[in-house]
Order: structure tokens, then sequence, then C-alpha cells
């Protein structure tokens, strides 16, 4: 038996003999890691609102995970996100997504815009009631009464700077952003909204307080579920 | 079951796995085997990396690989008939890995890099073949190549082969050890290290098989000498340590970056660790070691020099001394040493220059799955401070390299994205 137990305690310390973090000081801990995230998505940058990257804290989960892997595999374009992820796994950038949407998130100032009140009235009917005449559902159908993201994979759009949210749209409408994901419902419904609408969105949404948190699955219509499951799985691609 | 039955349980298995290591020499084997056996192989030889796009289906093909004679588009290995290798015999596969022609009998540009394939051994080749066979086919169509003119004339390739091409396969050298030789074969042949790690000539030939480093073709990036002991050279190095940075990706001197950590997470992690000492056996004996009857004397920096490195000093300061360390001593194992690290003080400062603008993470691996990673600076330092803490850190604690200039860490931009 004591042979097999010293055959047991090599082939143990043998794993052991693995990268060992432990004395080094460094903290164990996936804050520690993120650190190359936290340059860009950090909370200074909701404060001064003229910066371009988007929260991250308190996005769900399953929207998050499903980002990294599409800059990761080129189905979402960024370069700096695609060479930063080049060579994650699966299972670390799942637990990267985790502990994001774990995070409390900053509360900015809203920036109220100067929009004329039929701009806002417009811009309030297309958010909380779409235009059925051009098959645009409501904004808040999928991203949540409070427009805070719906569990697991779909993102708020509160607490988002104003540079971030135009250059998706444009990316949306020009075909920048996503590729061969089919169907790509936002694309589609970007490339349906005029300019002006868009110009006036863009400013209209960073002037709503950010508050609470992603509404649950539940409230999504199976219609809708059905336009955007590409987004809710991450995996049906085109070939 | 009896502890002594578990013995024998354990040493029948070691005994399998010795088997599995002389069977990379067995000519003939049936046919699940061979198809294990040839995955295996596909994955030392990380065919994988250039026949699938990002994201795309694997050994589809369709990647594009830029140079300076046109692009290159690699095609699809699966086996559909009508756009794969559907059609095509073991004997196709191995005129095409063997001696560099297609199954139509046109020569094969060397972005495939037969020049290497060469040398792997007919058994190999037959095993790679009958894996690819097994895949499901794929239907996709791939590009045409948009080669340059003059290099798309079959007559230049057929010269450019009698000048640069030399057919055979690996011979081994019965003064070394198998470890060694398996080694070679793996580092010069199917690992084709050779294909980045050397420098190329204007018509894009390995000027050698001495792994002298160059700038990788098509890529943005330096392929360090891996016999230089002021480069990647590792004759200083343990056995142990080297396999450790070929498998984890990192180890307590350095830490892999760029395309090198895209081959560890593709190919060199999967690898058993029979191969990975094999290859650490060979890169050890072929690096040169330093000189030490001529110790390097650093001259004294001009006042101009020390000024402008001390300018460097303070982005050190407030960008970089948090992780690697006040003397840049890093953290071994996490961040690494900056002090003493070639990679920093090679006379390429490209690498370097690189990971300050778009930071990265090493490949998460079973050795180290959860990476820490270097923050992309692109965004929040200017061309000239970064100049100037890349000069900095290329002199700083007894390191000495050439100073860097804005103009170089703009010519050090792009991507494949």
């Amino acid at each position: 038996m004591k042979f097999f137990a010293l055959i047991l305690l090599a082939m143990i310390s043998g794993l052991a003999g693995a990268v060992e973090p432990a004395s080094s000081g460094i903290p164990d801990t996936l804050e520690e890691r993120v650190k190359p995230c936290i340059i860009c998505h950090r909370d200074a940058d909701l404060i001064d609102r003229d910066a371009y990257f988007p929260r991250i804290a308190g996005k769900p989960a399953g929207y998050l995970y499903n980002q990294l892997r599409n800059f990761r595999d080129g189905r979402r374009f960024y370069q700096p996100m695609a060479i930063l992820l080049e060579n994650m796994s699966d299972e670390y950038m799942r637990e990267i997504a985790d502990y994001f949407a774990s995070l409390p998130y900053v509360h900015p100032q809203p920036i109220v815009p100067a929009l004329s009140s039929a701009e806002t009235k417009s811009v309030e009917t297309l958010m909380y009631s779409g235009d059925p005449e051009r098959d645009l559902p409501a904004c808040s159908a999928c991203h949540g009464e409070k427009l805070m993201g719906v569990q697991p994979a779909i993102p708020g759009l509160l607490g988002l700077p104003h540079a971030y949210l135009a250059a998706q749209f444009g990316g949306w409408r020009n075909g920048g952003i996503m590729r061969g994901q089919i169907p790509d419902c936002m694309s589609e419904i970007a490339k349906k909204l005029t300019q002006e609408e868009v110009n006036t969105l863009v400013l209209w949404l960073p002037g709503l307080p950010v508050s609470g948190q992603p509404a649950g699955a539940d409230v999504l219509t199976p219609e809708l579920a059905q336009r955007c499951r590409t987004v809710l799985s991450g995996k049906e691609m085109a070939q | 079951m009896s502890k002594w039955q578990i013995i024998a349980c354990w040493v029948t298995g070691s005994l399998l796995s010795l088997a599995q290591v002389a069977s990379a020499e067995t000519p003939a084997d049936s046919g699940v085997e061979q198809v294990r056996r040839g995955e295996y192989l596909a994955r030392a030889g990380n065919c994988m990396g250039c026949h699938t796009t990002r994201g795309g289906e694997p050994y589809a093909g369709g990647r594009k690989l830029n140079t300076p004679f046109g692009q290159f588009v690699t095609p699809n290995i699966t086996p559909d008939n009508e756009t794969g290798i559907g059609r095509w015999s073991g004997e196709d596969f191995w005129q095409a890995l063997h001696y560099g022609k297609s199954r139509d009998g046109r020569y094969l540009y060397p972005a495939f890099p037969y020049t290497e394939y060469t040398k792997v051994t007919r058994s190999d080749a037959d095993a790679i073949f009958a894996y690819l066979r097994s895949l499901p086919p794929v239907v996709q169509t791939n590009p045409p190549h948009k080669i340059s003119s003059p290099y798309d004339n079959q007559a230049l390739l057929f010269l450019w082969r009698t000048q640069y091409f030399k057919e055979g396969v690996y011979q081994s050298d019965k003064s070394k050890s198998d470890e060694w030789n398996r080694g070679k074969y793996l580092v010069q042949g199917l690992g084709h290290c050779t294909a980045c790690h050397t420098s190329r000539n204007a018509l894009g030939a390995s000027q050698d098989d001495k792994l002298s480093g160059g700038k990788i073709m098509g890529s943005y990036w330096y392929a360090p000498s891996l016999i230089s002991p002021l480069e990647a050279g590792v004759s200083e190095w343990s056995v142990e340590d080297i396999a450790e940075l070929l498998s984890t990706g990192i180890n307590g001197h350095a830490v892999t970056s760029g395309p090198m950590a895209t081959i560890v997470r593709q190919s060199l992690q999967h690898l058993s660790d029979y191969d990975i000492r094999s290859m650490a056996v060979y890169l050890q004996s072929v690096g040169k070691k330093q000189d030490s009857a001529k110790p390097r004397k650093i001259p004294k920096m001009p006042e101009h020099v020390r000024q402008y490195v001390a300018l460097g000093e303070q982005v050190y300061k407030e960008h970089c001394q948090d992780c690697h360390g006040e003397s840049g001593q890093g953290v071994p194992g996490i961040y690494p040493p900056l002090a003493g690290n070639r990679n920093v003080t090679m006379s390429s400062p490209l690498n370097t220059i690189r990971s300050v603008l778009y930071g990265g993470y090493p490949p998460a691996t079973a050795g180290n799955p959860r990476p820490y990673g270097m923050p992309p600076y692109q965004h929040f330092i200017r061309d000239p401070e970064i100049a100037q803490v890349v000069s900095y850190i290329r002199n700083a604690w007894g390191n000495f390299g050439s100073l860097v200039y804005p103009d170089d860490v703009d010519n050090s931009r792009g991507s494949e994205f």
C-alpha cells in the first residue's frame, strides 16, 4: 500500500508543480485578473461621459459572455477587444462575465439632452410603443421596462456614453459591428430607423438616471424571443 | 481490486504510453488508432491554426495571410468532395506535404510550409490524412489567392524551389538521444517553428534552418532567434523551464505573447509531456551560450539620453510599476520581470511596443487556466510617452538596448483584425 501511496503522492506533487501564484503577494482574485479590462471599463469613465467605453458592471452575465466570445471569434468587430481576448478559454470568459455582472455600478449624473418636446415625444413613443407599421418593436419590449436589460442575454441601455451608443448604431446601420449572425435583430431594427431618430435616441438615453436591475427572462414575448434568438443563445451563427 | 492489481494497472498504463510514443515510427496502424494519432499530429503541426478562420469551421480554411507577395487564402481541408479534399488520395496528400505539389500537379506556394513538412514521415502524414478524412465534410468555398505579378508564375516558383526547397524526410542523428531527435523532428519538421523563427530573404525563403529569428511575414510581430543568447535562445534555461513555457505559456522568466501565445493555446499545450520535453531538450542544445569571457560593458549614458530615459521613468512609475515592480523584477509566473528580460532588450523593440499598445493575456492553458494580463495602453498613453517608457525599460536595471522614438511606435501598429 505504501508503494501505491508514494505513486499517488508523486502524481499529486507533479500537478502542484504548475504555476503557483499564492506566495507572490499578488491577490489570487478576479479583481486582480481583470485589471486589463478596468483600464477602460472603469467607473470614472461613467462620470466623465465624453468617454467611449461602455459600462459593463451589472449587465446580464449571458450578454457579457456572448460579447466576449463574439469579440474573440470575430463576430463582433473591435480590434482592441479581439487582441486582448485572442487566447482566452470559454470557461475563463464565463467567469469574467459573471464577475462583471455581479459588480455594483456607479450612478452617473444623467446628462439632460437639449431636445424639443416633439423630439422627446417621438423618441418616447419608439422606446415604449415602437412602430408596428415599420415592424419596429418597442425598445422596452426587449430591453425591459426600466431599460436595464433582461436576463440572461439582453443588455441594459442606461449608463452608456453617447459616443458609444452612436458608434453602435452606426455599426448596425452600416454592417460594421456584427457579421455572420443571422438574424441579427439589432442590425435589422437600426436599419429601419431614420438618421434623425438615431440621433435623438443616442442623446435621449444618457438623459435617464440609471437604476434597478435587469428584468427576468419571462418578460420577453415568444415572438421577440424568436426574432432575437441568436442574441439569446449566442450560438446559432450563419455558416 | 487489490493493491497489486492497481499497481499492475498503473504499470501497464505506463508501458502503454511508452508504446504510444514508440508507435510514432510504426508504419501501418489500425484505422481507429491511426485517426487518433493523426488528430494528435495535426495538433502538433497546428494545421488548424492556418486552415480555420476566426470563429469559423475547423479545417474549412478561408484564413487570409497577407505577405509581400500577395494575399494567400488557406484551403478547405475537410473531406468535402467539391470544396475540400474529399477526392484526394493518401498519395495526393503526401505529394502536397512532402513535395509541395498540389493534386493537379501545380507547385504550391511556400506559404504552406512544405519546406518544413517535407521532413515529416510517411507514417505520420498518412495518420494526419486519415484524421482529416474522418472529419465531417464542410461545404465552404474560399476566395482565390490574390498573388501579385510576377510571383504568380509557376516557372518562377519552380526556380524558387530549386534554390530553396530541399526535399527529404527527417533523418535521425544517431549520435544524439531519441529525445533530441524527436525534438528536432517536431521543431524543424512537423511543428514548423522555423517558418516564423527565421529571417526570410526578399524572395520569402528562410535564410537557414537555424532558428535565427526574424519579422514574421504577414504578421506584425518579431519572432526572436531561438539560438541567440540576446534573444530567445534557451541554452541557459533548464529543460523543465523551457517545457513549462511551451506547455503553459508562462514560466518564471518569460511569458508568451502574440502569435506564440496562440501557438501555445492551439497546439503546444495539447502535446504529450514526452514531446514537449523533447522539444525543450533540442531547443536547449541549439542555443548559444552567453560569452562569459567578455562581460558586456554598458557605456555611460550621454546627458541627453539620460534626460530622455528619465521621462520614461515617470511614465513607468505611473502606469507600469504596480505590476512590474520598482526594479522591474515583476512577479514570476504572473507578471513577467522586465529586468533582464530579453524580449525587452533584444534589438527589435517591436514586440515590447506592441505589448504596451495592445496589452494582452497569456494563453489560458491547463497549466495556467486563469492568466493575469497586461492592459492595452493605446488609448491612454500617447506615442511619445510610449517611446519614452519603452526606452526606459530597455535601459534600466542593467538592461541595455537602443532608444525608441515615436515613429517606431507608430510603425509597430497594425493587426489582422
